[in-house]
């Protein structure tokens, strides 16, 4: 035997190649806080205005919108709370938005990592979506200071407002692993998403509130109920800012109409799950 | 490996631990390992062509880049990997260093493997260099915690202490590759995997390299190397493997699988054949020629020390009074080496060359070149008239393996000796 003695052989360990979540959990979060970290820094910090200039694209769409929706349309302006009601919806969906877009093209556009180093591909998605969520964090408390400067009192239910954030998160998530990993093989689910991300912000009631002063139409508030981003936002509307609005529940016109919207959101995240998991593999084949 | 190699080629002899024999424990184990492309012949990459035509069955061609190959690395062990491009040995690394999976046999490693497919990968151009060896730390698998207990380290073996907070694309092609370098030899992995990441940066920077190749090797560290530097494996490693259409060709000694490996690569490389056109005049036609093995095959390398048999064919196409037949031995960079012929048809006495004749001419020489390419041009002059018939620029092409590697054309046999007088002060 050449090993000498304080130098213990190490046992054998089958390797089984890359994986989703391979090389453990710990390893999973250290590389998934530092490269969210990281792009968070690049991006926010690596200018003098950085940060400004991340919250000036919601700030811009929210004046336009505001002024459409309150002078040009009238629907806003019968409404009290609309103009906050709109910058914390425009401000989620923002959040939405950024994640899922810089998902489809992130694990593509990381291919020379992916192709030559070893380590959780599911770190790449998540972490687009996590540095997405640290801005959404920030641009929240300006939010809020907005909201208590509107005058809106805080109240007991603002407690539920993590757990809105949760769910949104999770939905993000799972949007971003299914197109991170299906725009590897297809290359037009980048305009696709484009085109869907757009209709389903106006499929989402930001724009329009529900109930009175607002759509004033229970079928298709029944029907937007399908979206589980609209149950999410209709609840962080009642929560923070309206308790008298409709709830998700109501807009659906019975709880067990929420049914729909509950089974499309576990769908989505078994399969962006199941597709991910199934193509990690293979990703660096593919690209 | 050949005396000669072993003055030439000896790595420094001090503190090396003794070559890991039979019976050591394992740090890598090898399986059955299979790897299939299925290359599409029409690629689907369109969700719209998916959904269009949702039947069509896409169209495969397979190729077999690992035919089930299996092999033991013992810990300690400084392996070598050597093959062609398109052999399989970068699917083997890859496979190795769990990028790809495989679709039959099993990897087995101890500890912690760190690949090193490129020299750099997954530097962020806009983070500064502290940053980056965080990442990339964490990325080998090492924790935050140590990465940052090295990082000193680390910008220090690179000689990058001023620049540690700049950004990336602030730096130069070699400070970058110090960096990346410097990245790798602390990461102190059980199982280092590299790919050809020696031949980087300058001439003092590669000696760096080198030494701290001799230090992961006196440490035993397990290191598998990839590369096409016969040198280098000749140098370092204590085993090769010489990988061949996805099947071990050989494993073993690595001054054989160099040997081998040139054999290899030189068989296709080589056309050993002549340039159209300038093979036929009006007086004399080029048939063939070639370099011939013992029993009359066409060859298209010979080794050092071995015979080099020419052999030449021509059709003599009008009346001739004689030729002189020259043939000139030049190297890849031109330089004419020797030359030598031999008259045809003028010996005994003026005997024609009729039309329609064939003649051949064949040589015999030994192989007193060193490994490389070279060139047999061959002139056919008129004995009498005066005058070139034919000219053949680059008649044959040839390699030349094996022997030693020394500077110059030709290594003839020789034998030296030194004598130091008894006695003296």
């Amino acid at each position: 035997m050449n090993v000498s003695p304080e130098r213990q052989p190490l046992p054998l360990r089958e390797v089984s190649g890359p994986s989703a979540l391979g090389g453990g959990r710990r390893r999973f979060f250290d590389l998934l806080w530092l490269m969210s970290v990281t792009e968070f820094r690049r991006t926010y910090f690596g200018t003098v205005f950085g940060y400004l200039w991340s919250l000036v694209r919601p700030l811009m769409l929210f004046g336009v919108l505001l002024f459409v929706f309150t002078q040009v349309f009238r629907i806003g302006a019968k409404l009290d709370n609309y103009p906050v009601l709109l910058l914390l919806g425009i401000v989620l969906y923002t959040f939405f938005q950024e994640a899922t877009s810089n998902a489809v093209t992130s694990v593509v556009s990381q291919e020379g990592v992916v192709r030559k180093t070893q380590f959780p591909r599911l770190v790449i998605p998540i972490s687009v979506v996590v540095t997405a969520a640290f801005n959404l964090l920030l641009n929240l408390v300006v939010v809020f200071v907005f909201i208590l400067a509107w005058g809106v009192e805080p109240k007991l239910t603002w407690l539920l407002f993590p757990v809105a954030i949760f769910f949104l998160f999770l939905l993000t998530t799972a949007v971003s692993m299914l197109l991170s990993v299906l725009y590897v093989r297809f290359r037009d689910v980048a305009i696709i998403w484009v085109v869907i991300a757009q209709m389903l912000f106006y499929a989402t009631p930001i724009l329009y509130p529900l109930g009175r002063f607002g759509l004033e139409d229970e079928t298709i508030e029944q029907w937007l109920m399908v979206n589980p981003l609209a149950v999410i936002f209709e609840q962080v509307r009642v929560w923070i800012l309206e308790p008298d609005a409709p709830t998700a529940a109501e807009a659906a016109g019975g709880a067990i109409h929420l049914l729909p919207a509950a089974v499309i959101f576990v769908a989505l995240c078994v399969l962006g799950v199941w597709t991910f998991r199934r193509e990690a593999p293979r990703i660096a084949e593919e690209l | 490996m050949s005396a000669h190699n072993a003055i030439a080629h000896q790595p420094p002899a001090d503190a090396l631990p003794p070559p890991p024999a039979p019976g050591d424990p394992l740090a890598i184990q090898v399986e059955g390992l299979s790897k299939t492309f299925r290359i599409p012949t029409h690629r689907v990459d369109s969700l719209k062509e998916r959904v269009v035509r949702p039947f069509a069955k896409p169209d495969y061609r397979e190729l077999h880049a690992l035919r089930g190959i299996s092999f033991e690395i013992r810990q300690g062990e400084f392996f070598g990997i050597v093959g062609r491009n398109g052999s399989g040995k970068s699917t083997l690394l890859k496979l190795l260093a769990s990028i790809y999976r495989a679709d039959a046999g099993t990897i087995r490693i101890a500890g912690r493997l760190a690949p090193f497919i490129e020299l750099g990968v997954g530097f962020n151009q806009d983070l500064t260099a502290r940053e980056n060896v965080l990442l990339n730390g964490v990325m080998m698998g090492l924790t935050p915690k140590e990465v940052r207990h090295r990082l000193d380290a680390i910008i220090e073996f690179a000689e990058l202490e001023e620049f540690a907070d700049l950004k990336l694309k602030n730096y130069s092609s070699g400070m970058l590759v110090r960096l990346a370098f410097s990245v790798m030899m602390e990461a102190d992995a059980d199982v280092l995997l590299i790919d050809e990441v020696l031949a980087v940066g300058d001439a003092s920077f590669q000696q760096k390299c080198a030494d701290a190749f001799h230090e992961m090797k006196a440490r035993g560290k397990t290191i598998v190397l990839v590369t096409h530097e016969m040198e280098t494996v000749e140098d370092y490693c204590h085993r090769a493997m010489l990988i061949s259409d996805g099947s071990i060709q050989r494993l073993g000694d690595p001054g054989e699988i160099g040997r081998e490996y040139l054999r290899l690569n030189f068989e296709r490389e080589s056309t050993a054949t002549i340039h159209e056109g300038e093979s036929e005049s009006e007086e004399i036609r080029l048939v063939d020629a070639r370099i011939e093995g013992a029993d009359g095959s066409r060859l298209s390398q010979v080794e050092h020390g071995e015979t080099i048999r020419i052999a030449l064919e021509l059709e003599v196409k009008r009346d001739l009074p004689g030729v002189d037949v020259g043939f000139l031995l030049a190297n890849a960079d031109g330089v004419g080496i020797f030359n030598f012929g031999i008259p045809v048809g003028e010996a005994e006495g003026r005997r024609d060359l009729a039309a329609g004749q064939r003649l051949t001419v064949r040589a015999e020489l030994q192989n007193s070149l060193v490994a490389g390419r070279y060139f047999i041009h061959c002139g056919i002059n008129r004995a009498f008239e005066g005058g070139i018939a034919l000219y053949l620029q680059n008649a044959i092409d040839f390699l030349v393996f094996g022997g030693p590697q020394t500077r110059g054309v030709v290594y003839p046999g020789i034998e030296i000796e030194a004598n130091v007088e008894e006695g003296g002060r």
